[in-house]
């Protein structure tokens, strides 16, 4: 965003002083080249601006992060034992009190289940901070000017930073339950770069409907446990759903919290073949990535000039 | 609204240049549970079940600034006064294009930028973390950052009694914390400036300094909007001055003359 003031210039080699006390405000505005402040830019405008922002965005997600944990003894710590204790505490439940593992060996229940909760946690951490990424930041939308998307953009990002700690802890839970790297590991990039793309589009879509309804954000928790236990976090829809009829697990097994799920099982876990994975899984996370993507961008711009109003 | 329309005449022969054109703005606020009558869960539950409709749903509108007209000129330095809560603030905010308008528009050359973040450091924090931060959040880049962190940091004079910039801000006193925001903010140049009551902080060198730097600021800037409840420091800084009270223009014109009317109603 560069302040370059196109009437610099131009004062000196202007003509003598007309009449502009006898024009429309907006006449006169038009007559000197003003714009209307705070108008939305076009769409690749805002795109080239909040490229120009990339800085801000990943810098504000890295000091999110930071500040996160920074009152605590063990500080960044946290970052690593937080998400354990969660596997620690959802092992615990599901694996030992309930067992719903059936069908699964425990080396592979295991990373399954603790893959499950973190990979849902990284949508839902994002989700979840997106419907308050305008509402829960006012102060900062009506002092500075940048573009707002900056805002659930950086969250996004400050949860994708938390997964990547949540993911060394996966490594070494794959690892002392028998899988062991392979090249397989690999395709865990490609899926969490899709999964990362799928989760800022939600955020954004949710950040201007919460800017609107604070209300979502008391709702949020509910829908998302929902969205959780349909997702097959805990268990293998298919393993759970074997009698009902099979186009409700194929329902549940194309919903995009499940597909990125799997895709991650699919690449860390060695007992974990494709034959869990529905068809075509690798399309259908490209689908829900671009058409969340390109949905709540668009959705998000097109309110970019409102957010800020009480 | 009849005095108004009063526009002060140019000095010389050359042309003004206009830098921000509001054109009858109007701001309305809408505040979430402030509505009258109960505030308890079943009063809610009744509202929605009689069938209110949406505005009245707990939902209070307050109309802050009410059809406010005004041009303001290249070179200019205009004051706004008025008593808390007649809308100066609010109106700054629209000026900036950060509070959107209920109807009526601004036009502004370039853009304006309101002198302040405070909003985007963070406590927690160290302060050269918040230097950073605060320099990207107002659309510096990251080697201007790198550039005048040396002297943000200088300016506020945190250093001087030990290496407090490392240390998280929550850790400093208020007037530290204050200097720092102030440092940080002012260590960008702007087109149309507007400062919003900013420069009473810190102690006395420190005020010094700063003054000098709103100075700095306003050679540089096209257009100077200053808020303040000192009305020597608009005598000193402004040479048109707008008087709003309740969201209403009530006066434009020369600072002295505005002045003297203010303070004649306000008994001073």
């Amino acid at each position: 965003m560069s302040d370059t003031t196109p009437h610099g210039a131009t004062a000196v080699s202007s003509p003598p002083p007309a009449a502009d006390d006898f024009l429309s405000p907006a006449e006169l505005a038009a007559r000197h080249g003003l714009s209307v402040s705070g108008a939305r830019p076009g769409l690749a405008e805002y795109v080239r601006q909040l490229w120009g922002r990339r800085h801000f965005i990943l810098s504000f997600s890295q000091a999110k992060l930071t500040s996160q944990y920074s009152q605590a003894k063990l500080g960044q710590l946290w970052q690593v034992a937080t998400p354990l204790l969660n596997a620690a505490v959802y092992y615990m439940i599901f694996g030992l009190i309930l067992n719903s593992g059936r069908g699964m060996s425990r080396e592979v229940f295991v990373p399954f289940l603790v893959t499950g909760v973190f990979v849902f946690t990284f949508t839902q951490t994002s989700v979840t901070a997106g419907v308050r990424a305008i509402s829960g930041n006012l102060g900062l939308v009506r002092a500075l000017h940048f573009p707002r998307a900056s805002l659930p953009i950086s969250f996004a990002l400050q949860q994708l930073q938390q997964l990547l700690f949540s993911m060394l802890v996966l490594f070494i839970v794959a690892v002392s339950f028998g899988s062991y790297p392979g090249l397989s590991w690999l395709l865990i990039v490609p899926a969490l770069a899709l999964q990362f793309v799928f989760n800022t589009g939600v955020a954004l879509i949710m950040a201007r409907l919460g800017s609107n309804t604070p209300d979502l954000a008391q709702l949020m928790p509910f829908i998302m446990r929902t969205w959780m236990y349909a997702s097959g976090v805990m268990f293998s829809i298919r393993v759970m759903l074997k009698d009902a009829p099979s186009w409700i697990a194929d329902l549940l097994m194309y919903n995009p919290a499940a597909i990125f799920m799997d895709l991650i099982r699919f690449a860390l876990i060695d007992g974990y073949g494709a034959e869990n994975l529905p068809a075509h899984v690798w399309l259908a996370a490209l689908l829900w990535a671009v058409l969340a993507g390109v949905v709540g961008f668009v959705y998000f711009w097109k309110a970019e000039e409102r957010y800020g109003r009480g | 609204m009849a005095e108004t329309a009063k526009i002060p005449q140019s000095a010389s022969g050359t042309e003004r240049v206009p830098t921000v054109i509001a054109d009858d703005v109007h701001i309305v606020y809408r505040v979430h549970g402030g509505s009258g009558g109960k505030g308890s869960a079943t009063a809610a539950l009744s509202r929605i079940l009689r069938g209110d409709k949406g505005e009245s749903r707990g939902v209070r509108k307050v109309h802050a600034v009410r059809g406010v007209s005004f041009t303001a000129y290249r070179g200019e330095a205009i004051g706004l006064i008025g008593t808390n809560g007649s809308g100066k603030s609010t109106l700054l905010r629209a000026i900036a294009g950060l509070l959107p308008t209920e109807s009526g528009r601004v036009y502004t050359d370039g853009q304006p930028s309101l002198l302040g973040v405070n909003a985007a450091l963070m406590g927690d924090l160290t302060g050269e973390r918040n230097v950073i931060l605060g320099g990207l959040a107002m659309g510096m880049s990251r080697e201007e950052v790198r550039e005048r962190y040396q002297d943000i940091v200088d300016f506020s004079g945190i250093n001087e009694k030990g290496d407090f910039i490392t240390l998280p801000m929550r850790t400093y006193s208020s007037g530290m914390g204050a200097r720092l925001r102030f440092a940080i903010a002012a260590a960008k140049d702007h087109d149309v400036l507007m400062i919003d009551e900013a420069l009473a902080t810190g102690d006395r060198k420190f005020q010094i300094r700063s003054e000098e730097r709103i100075r700095e600021l306003r050679k540089e800037a096209g257009t100077v909007f200053l808020v303040s409840h000192s009305n020597a420091s608009i005598r000193d800084t402004c040479d048109r001055t707008l008087w709003l009270e309740k969201g209403e223009l009530l006066m434009d014109g020369p600072t002295d003359e505005v002045l003297r009317a203010y303070e004649k109603e306000t008994g001073r």
